[in-house]
């Protein structure tokens, strides 16, 4: 599905590196890209959609060559068929949730349809009629995903998506990400801090340091089952709890104890999507 | 009321019009290559834009005067090939308010560019959208207040206007004595009161430019968040 190797000079904390990377792709495969800040994440993504141009090496999807330096072949961003979605969400302010979706949708076949049925899978057509100014953290990012893939892209790249967002709205959206890759079949890359969202969502992972490869692999294997001791805060209908987690976090969880008690949770990786 | 005051205030206001109308198609593109380009030669092209806030108006309507007349090459072309002769004419005043007047179309706009976040301009072009697609439907509706401010200096900026208009133009009644000019005319012959009626007519329509400018880049601002 993709194949491509690209060099391009970074600016690091250390220095200047350069970012190497030599990757085939599988239809369909997920791969998270991890690694400390400066180590060429956003780079690499930005190389692939075209928004940058890399210095040396070729960029191969299926048949179509986006990229080759030894001969000078550049697809602009404009012809390249993927999904890019971008950090801060990158909505147009001046326009409708749906008017976002039909901005991109333009020139595509059926795109009435495809607004509509985007709208729904991602639980978007209640909020269709408003601007993107008024909306929660996690609802610009379901337009983001839903405005990246009204294009039809067989390729999805995204840059840390789900950072921004608190961890029961992160939940639920890795949950909306791997419907979405399965759905539209898409070959997708992802760039993620996360150890158990990579565990839950990748197929592989890519770490990075400094421009380098790092490790290339599947996710690392779930964690043992460890122990959380939480408060209490509150008793809730239905046999359930509402814990504080150290640093904060709060959950629901079934079971039963007085406010103020202290619990010990196990708490375990979920198995991948 | 002055004799010829609505042929002067009707040749003003139809030089302030036509210098907004032209620097806007000239400045859009001139501003978007100023705030995204990156050419060795940007900083040139920047101060030869600002140039006309720092020079006399008389430096520039000097330099004009001399350009449009037949003793320079240029003159002599648009003179002797052309049959167009510029100096002590409405299109000369007014290539002359388009050079004076082009900072102050150009800056805002540049300025206007360069606030919309890249990523939405960026996120346009990955939905295959061109780049003049992305300019009309993306970066101008989110640079609403930069056009305004645009518009509204210009032609507030144009109506002021006097060195230019008068090295170039001189003060021909209809055809190049400007509201502007008008006034220092009816002051050198001690006709006060005529001269009033033209400077609080020139006072009160640059007044309302501007509440009417505030007034909707508040509207505007409301409008977007």
């Amino acid at each position: 599905m993709l194949d491509f190797h690209l060099l391009k000079a970074l600016h690091t904390a250390a220095g200047p590196r350069t970012l190497d990377v030599r990757l085939t792709l599988a239809p369909g495969e997920l791969l998270a890209l991890s690694g400390p800040s400066g180590a060429g994440k956003t780079t690499l993504l930005r190389l692939l959609a075209g928004l940058d141009r890399p210095d040396d090496g070729f960029i191969q999807a299926a048949s179509q060559t986006w990229y080759r330096a030894e001969n000078r072949q550049w697809l602009p961003p404009q012809q390249r068929p993927l999904g890019f979605v971008f950090q801060d969400y990158a909505l147009f302010p001046n326009m409708t949730v749906r008017e976002n979706l039909a901005f991109a949708a333009t020139g595509q076949p059926q795109p009435a349809r495809t607004i509509s049925d985007l709208l729904e899978s991602l639980e978007l057509t209640e909020l269709a009629g408003r601007r993107p100014a008024v909306l929660s953290g996690g609802q610009q990012q379901r337009v983001a995903l839903a405005r990246a893939l009204a294009r039809r892209p067989r390729l999805l790249l995204l840059d840390e998506p789900l950072s921004a967002l608190d961890l029961s709205t992160r939940l639920r959206l890795q949950q909306v990400l791997a419907d979405v890759h399965r759905q539209f079949e898409l070959t997708t890359i992802l760039i993620s801090h996360d150890p158990a969202e990579i565990a839950r969502l990748a197929t592989r992972v890519l770490e990075l340091e400094l421009g380098q490869v790092r490790r290339l692999g599947p996710p690392a294997a779930p964690a043992a089952p460890a122990k959380v001791v939480g408060r209490v805060l509150a008793g809730l209908p239905g046999g359930r709890l509402r814990v504080q987690l150290p640093g904060g976090i709060e959950i629901e969880v079934a079971g039963q104890a007085g406010v103020g008690e202290e619990v010990a949770l196990v708490v375990e990786v979920a198995p991948p999507l | 009321m002055p004799s010829d005051y609505w042929q002067t205030l009707r040749l003003t206001l139809a030089l302030a019009a036509c210098t907004t109308a032209l620097l806007l198609v000239l400045g859009l593109p001139l501003a978007y290559a100023l705030a995204y380009g990156r050419s060795r030669f940007k900083p040139l092209a920047e101060a030869v834009v600002s140039l006309p806030l720092v020079l006399p108006p008389t430096v520039i309507g000097f330099y004009l005067l001399v350009a449009f007349s037949d003793s320079s090459a240029l003159g002599r072309f648009l003179i002797e090939k052309l049959g167009v002769s510029l100096n002590f004419t409405f299109p000369g005043i007014l290539v002359g308010s388009l050079v004076y007047s082009l900072p102050f179309m150009v800056q805002p706009l540049q300025a206007g560019f360069g606030q919309v976040p890249r990523s939405l301009r960026e996120a346009a072009y990955t939905l295959g959208k061109s780049r003049g697609t992305t300019l009309w439907r993306v970066l101008l509706p989110n640079m609403r207040p930069a056009l305004l401010n645009g518009l509204v200096l210009t032609f507030a900026h144009t109506l002021g206007e006097f060195g230019v208009v008068l090295m170039i133009g001189g003060s021909l009644p209809g055809t190049t004595r400007v509201a502007s000019i008008a006034i220092y005319d009816e002051v050198q012959s001690l006709h006060y009161a005529q001269a009033n009626v033209y400077a609080l007519t020139l006072l009160g329509v640059a007044f309302v430019i501007l509440v009417a400018l505030y007034w909707f880049t508040k509207r505007d601002a409301a409008r977007l968040s």
